[in-house]
């Protein structure tokens, strides 16, 4: 969702290490008011990332633009490097206590202590850490010192804020309050944030737009549900959470939909493709439906397949059963149907799916 | 055993009734290590920072080159001092040999390496993003190493004794620099070695029962400032 | 990071500080020649018998001078004015100052004061020498014994004569197992001597200073071979333009003065009541047979 005006503009960018390039990103665009997650495997370059655009790293070419101006000389490097700010994954709080934390980047900036009170006071309220003012700040908890981290980088009102695995350090408990927080602190302060996770589910509850990264280049990147939905390649499928892929030869094909073989199996998908082409679809584990392995009859517009359960797991509010049916399939469903259907591991079963569930990928 | 009391009896005395000669000694050595102590304070910790922020060809030498020097045997900064301060050296026209500055200068270059040393490693043993953080809230090259400083300044003031203690109870370069001179360049270590050749071991005892004492007095002055908390 | 931008980080109030402390300390040390100095090389035992000090306060009194008095080793002192470090010596080795002035590194030898050595040893006398008689029989007796013997081997005056006293009589026991060189001054290796049960050849001022703290006891006496002589020289200005002249001349005058003879004659006698140092004045060198 495009929020707004851009607010920096990066073109060809390279980061280098000791002659290996890291980070290779011909352009990116990052708009004001948004919140974009960096979504990718360890290694692929978010921090990197994040840390150049933070201005903390020097890449070996890369032009930015900020607001439109370039930014060239040293002094507007500082400068542009004052608007930005960056939280870690460890909170890397100083000596003294909470208050000297968050006051430390406006101090940086010449206000003196008594200047500073008001605006930390209330930054502290904001993330409802008032009570913690006087304490001594390695003293406090894992998820207090996060909230001191988080609100020493907000009391500068940064225009952007990079947050680099900044809650995976947390309990669940504790990440899910806080993220809750952030972002409706983001929203009400139209702050822009990047965010660079390789937590899916921090990535869909803060973003609104997505980028996956691997090895150094931006893979795909797009609004939330665009890249959820419909990822470009296999890479991007399992990282967005779409564990079931199709490999199949196209069938047969009428208007707008067509039949593959897969292992036997027929399976009917939206989408162009033509007779004779080989095909890779993609879907939700949430789009399927498992059920009875007896043969329903033939309902229009529902894929059945069914095979042996090869593995149950419980993943808080759903569970993944992984169906072996001459090629993997994984499905979420509720804990509930799991035991009215009373499935368990070995047992067969049927799973069922619309064909507008699945994504073409790719051909070929 | 008696002898020792004996000493213990002597420097008790000699504390109260402040005798002037030993006073004089006394304050001469916490003048002389003590600016040395400071010079290589300024340098040490200067140096050390420097190298452990910096990346350059033949780091790892350097620091190597700094840790050979903490262990650098007083006596050698002390001959070399002399060889540059004698009437014939590069440094003679200065004439400060036999005075307390060459003693000052030998005894710095002894503490320098230790205070480098330490606060090197203290500074390299920061987390490795804490620079990082400093800087992404917008703080400048200085204020940044202001603000490693004082979160290292544990190790830092531990590094600063460490010079102390090293050139508080030195005695080999203080003799050959110094000349251990009465009542001009004759601190507590070297009147120790000369009453003690003179056969005036309560005295000696007494000098050496001084010097503990004023080394515990510099340490836990030190010490109280190495981990006071701040009041807030 | 840039040198530069370091640097500037220096101008700092704590660096403002540390400059105050380091110009305080040269200023009150004086590294800039506050007034007249001269220095001088002394025996070791010219301090440790606390003579120096009175020396010091009398000539500091008298001439104005600040006095740098180093006591080193008689053989580490010509080393040293060799090298024009010092301006003069107070020295007590004959035999190589003799040496010095003849090389033209010294001048103005002049006889100042002499005391007396002894050879002292374990009150058990492992060697047999109270009864020898001479002082050659009793280091013959030492060497057969193969008795502890302790030696300064620090290329002082003392050192220099008992080495040359072993070699008249007929001896080389440098390296013998029952030998043993200290390198150090009079008064440790007396010390040591005493706590190995050793002998030792050490001059009586010492020897009185440790009486009754040691368990040495005094087992020859020889005013002929066991004289110990000192004498002033003044460095050779010639040869190092940058000596003080005028301190050393004034310094070796000093030591010849009435006021200075005196000051010896006035000195506390030791444990025995005899001089620890003996007046120099109207005494000529030849005098003593070496």
């Amino acid at each position: 969702m495009k929020t707004g005006a851009i607010l920096l503009d990066i073109v060809n960018l390279v980061v280098a290490r000791q002659k290996n390039i890291i980070l290779d990103i011909p352009a990116l665009s990052i708009y004001e008011g948004e919140i974009l997650a960096l979504l990718g495997p360890n290694g692929a370059g978010k921090s990197t990332l994040l840390y150049t655009l933070a201005g903390l790293l020097k890449p070996v070419r890369g032009d930015f633009y900020f607001r439109g101006k370039k930014i060239g000389l040293a002094s507007e490097a500082f400068d542009y490097r004052r608007r930005v700010t960056v939280v870690f994954q460890d909170p890397l709080l100083f000596r003294g206590t909470v208050f000297d934390n968050v006051a430390t980047g406006l101090r940086f900036r010449g206000l003196s202590r008594k200047e500073a009170a008001p605006i930390v006071e209330r930054v502290l309220d904001l993330f409802g850490i008032s009570y913690l003012m006087g304490r001594q700040a390695k003293k406090i908890s894992g998820g207090e010192a996060q909230r001191t981290s988080l609100a020493r980088a907000f009391a500068t009102s940064p225009e952007l804020i990079l947050l680099d695995e900044s809650f995976s350090s947390l309990d669940q408990p504790s990440r899910d309050s806080l993220m809750d927080d952030l972002h409706m602190i983001l929203k009400e302060t139209n702050t822009t944030a990047i965010l660079a996770t390789h937590e899916r589910s921090e990535a869909l509850r803060l973003a609104n737009r997505i980028a996956i990264m691997n090895q150094g280049r931006i893979v795909q990147i797009g609004p939330l549900s665009e890249v959820m939905n419909r990822p470009q390649n296999e890479l991007v499928a399992s990282f967005v959470g779409m564990e079931t892929l199709f490999n199949g030869k196209v069938l047969r094909c009428q208007n707008g939909s067509f039949v593959m073989d897969v292992f036997g199996c027929e399976i009917e998908a939206a989408g162009e493709a033509l007779p004779g082409e080989r095909v890779v679809c993609s879907i939700r584990p949430e789009e399927i439906s498992i059920g009875e392995k007896s043969l329903p009859a033939p309902v229009s517009g529902i894929n059945f397949v069914y095979g042996r359960i090869s593995r149950i797991t419980s993943l808080g509010p759903y569970v993944r059963v992984a169906l072996d049916c001459g090629f993997p399939l994984v499905a979420y469903i509720t804990e509930h149907n799991r035991e009215r259907l009373m499935l368990s591991e070995g047992k067969e079963a049927g799973a069922s799916f619309s064909p507008l569930s699945l994504h073409l990928i790719r051909k070929g | 055993m008696d002898l020792i009391i004996d000493g213990i009896l002597k420097a008790f005395y000699l504390l109260v009734t402040l005798d002037p000669e030993i006073m004089g000694i006394t304050l001469l050595s916490l003048k002389v290590s003590g600016t040395a102590t400071v010079i290589s304070m300024f340098l040490g910790i200067f140096l050390g920072t420097w190298i452990a922020l910096t990346s350059f060809p033949g780091k790892r030498f350097a620091i190597s080159v700094v840790n050979t020097g903490m262990a650098l045997p007083p006596v050698v900064a002390g001959l070399f001092v002399t060889i540059f301060l004698w009437r014939s050296g590069p440094f003679g026209f200065f004439e400060i040999l036999y005075t307390p500055t060459a003693m000052i200068i030998a005894q710095a270059m002894i503490a320098t390496p230790i205070v480098t040393g330490i606060s090197l490693a203290a500074i390299q043993h920061l987390p490795g993003q804490l620079r990082m953080q400093i800087m992404a809230l917008g703080a400048t090259r200085s204020q940044m190493v202001w603000l490693l400083l004082k979160e290292a300044r544990l190790p830092l003031l531990a590094a600063v004794m460490a010079g102390f203690g090293g050139v508080i109870s030195e005695v080999g370069a203080s003799m050959m620099v110094g000349g251990n001179i009465k009542g001009y360049s004759r601190v507590l270590t070297t009147a120790t070695v000369m009453e003690t050749g003179r056969g005036n071991f309560g005295i000696a005892i007494a000098l050496s029962i001084l010097l503990f004492l004023l080394a515990f007095f510099i340490n836990a002055v030190l010490t109280h400032i190495q981990q006071r908390e701040k009041p807030r | 990071m840039r040198f530069r931008q370091y640097l500037s980080y220096l101008f700092r109030p704590a660096s403002a500080l540390f400059l105050v402390v380091v110009l305080f300390s040269l200023a009150t040390n004086g590294c800039f020649r506050e007034r007249k100095t001269v220095i001088v090389a002394v025996g070791t035992t010219i301090m440790d018998s606390g003579l120096l000090d009175e020396l010091k306060v009398a000539f500091e009194k008298k001439t104005g001078y600040l006095l740098k008095a180093l006591a080193v080793g008689s053989g580490q002192a010509m080393a040293m004015g060799e090298r024009g470090e010092v301006d003069a010596l107070l020295v007590h080795d004959p035999a190589a100052e003799k040496e010095f002035v003849a090389a033209g590194h010294g001048i103005n030898r002049r006889l100042v004061m002499f005391n007396y050595y002894c050879l002292a040893g374990p009150a058990g006398d492992p060697a047999g020498i109270a009864e020898s008689g001479s002082l050659a029989e009793s280091l013959r007796r030492i060497a057969k014994a193969k008795a502890l013997f302790i030696s300064r081997g620090d290329n002082s005056g003392n050192d220099r004569l008992e080495k040359s006293l072993w070699r008249e009589s007929g001896l080389d026991p440098v390296g013998a197992r029952w030998y043993q060189e200290t390198g150090m001054g009079m008064g440790h290796t007396l010390q040591v001597a005493a706590d190995k049960k050793a002998y030792i050849l050490v001059d009586q001022a010492t020897y009185f200073r440790f009486l009754g703290k040691l368990d040495l006891r005094i087992y020859v006496q020889d005013g002929n071979k066991l004289i110990n002589l000192y004498h002033v020289i003044e460095v050779n200005p010639a040869r190092w333009p940058k000596v003080n002249k005028a301190g050393a001349k004034a310094f070796a005058e000093f030591l010849v003065s009435h006021d200075f003879q005196q000051l010896l004659t006035d000195f506390p006698r030791s444990e025995n009541d005899e001089p620890v140092f003996r007046t120099g004045k109207n005494r000529k060198e030849e005098e003593f047979k070496q």
